[in-house]
């Protein structure tokens, strides 16, 4: 299988370790084959290592080293935050943190749910399966 | 916000002289800049070069100012060229390296750490005979070359799923993990 995503300067990655998990970045430069420079609008430009980072599928246009202005701007056009988390992957993040956030009585809500739906499925069920046989 | 550091060797800027005597009321002054843990190792390592470049030692001289010195940009990356000297098990050697970093504390730490590594060389062994800040024009390393391309691409191979968290960390997986992750 070929890659798909590269290191590009204007790559949006995922940051998944540490107290910054599930934060997305913008490449703005590399600085070796272990680490690259990143940016956010609402942080100050930092060194991050490839360990640390997952690569999307979304690139933006912009000019190595750019300033907060022009990555704003780019990250805004191209709307990337917005379709990361409309993504298959965004959506999945977003559900596992639902799950994680529901509290003790939604827990018991949802078994209680799925109990219900597994008993009509269950009763349908047999019930085609009798009409099968005679 | 993370701060840029954490680095072990931090730069001092030290600054001293030889005590007044009646022969020369006003000696000169000589400051040096240097790498060292903190101000009191910084203190000690000026007083080991400047005996042997002057003669001025701890016993009759004193120190003016000790400063450190902070990177000026540490959002941009920059090409460093560090001269070293160093002794091995059979001799003195003269080295220059070349290191990308954004700022020179983290270059010098590379450079420790690949000295350690590759020549095994202890950091009370190395001396750091200059450094500075080199063009891309100007740097030499094959492996410096290679990043100075603004439209520079290339996939991550060998994709390891870490636990997000130290915590999760496992000895033991159920399964023999993929690191074929496109």
């Amino acid at each position: 299988m070929p890659f798909t995503r590269y290191v590009e300067i204007g790559r949006v990655a995922l940051i998944n370790y540490g107290p910054e998990y599930g934060k997305l970045v913008v490449i703005s430069d590399v600085v070796d084959q272990n680490r690259a420079l990143v940016d956010r609008p609402d942080e100050i430009r930092r060194v991050v290592n490839f360990k640390r980072l997952v690569l999307t599928d979304f690139k933006i246009d912009i000019p190595r080293l750019a300033k907060k202005s022009v990555l704003t701007k780019a990250l805004e056009e191209a709307d990337v935050f917005a379709k990361f988390s409309n993504s298959s992957w965004g959506r999945k993040i977003a559900k596992r943190e639902a799950k994680a956030n529901l509290t003790d009585f939604e827990r018991h809500t949802a078994l209680v749910a799925k109990v219900t739906r597994s008993k009509k499925v269950r009763t349908a069920f047999n019930a085609l399966k009798k009409a099968a046989k005679n | 916000m993370p701060i840029q550091g954490g680095y072990k060797y931090h730069q001092y800027q030290v600054v001293g002289r030889h005590l007044p005597t009646e022969k020369d009321a006003e000696p000169p002054i000589f400051r040096m800049k240097l790498w060292a843990q903190d101000t009191v190792r910084a203190k000690s390592k000026f007083w080991y070069f400047l005996a042997k470049l002057r003669k001025v030692k701890k016993a009759n001289g004193q120190i003016v100012a000790v400063n450190e010195i902070f990177e000026r940009r540490p959002t941009t990356i920059k090409n460093f060229g560090i001269w070293v000297r160093y002794t091995s098990r059979t001799g003195v050697h003269n080295m220059f390296k070349e290191y990308r970093d954004v700022t020179l504390n983290g270059a010098v730490e590379q450079m420790y750490q690949e000295m350690g590594s590759r020549h095994r060389v202890r950091s009370s062994a190395l001396q750091i005979i200059k450094t500075a800040t080199i063009k891309a024009a100007d740097t030499k390393r094959a492996n410096i070359k290679q990043f100075h391309d603004s439209k520079i691409s290339f996939p991550l191979t060998r994709r390891m799923a870490r636990p997000s968290d130290p915590r999760f960390k496992t000895t033991f997986k159920a399964n023999r993990p993929n690191v074929a992750i496109f």
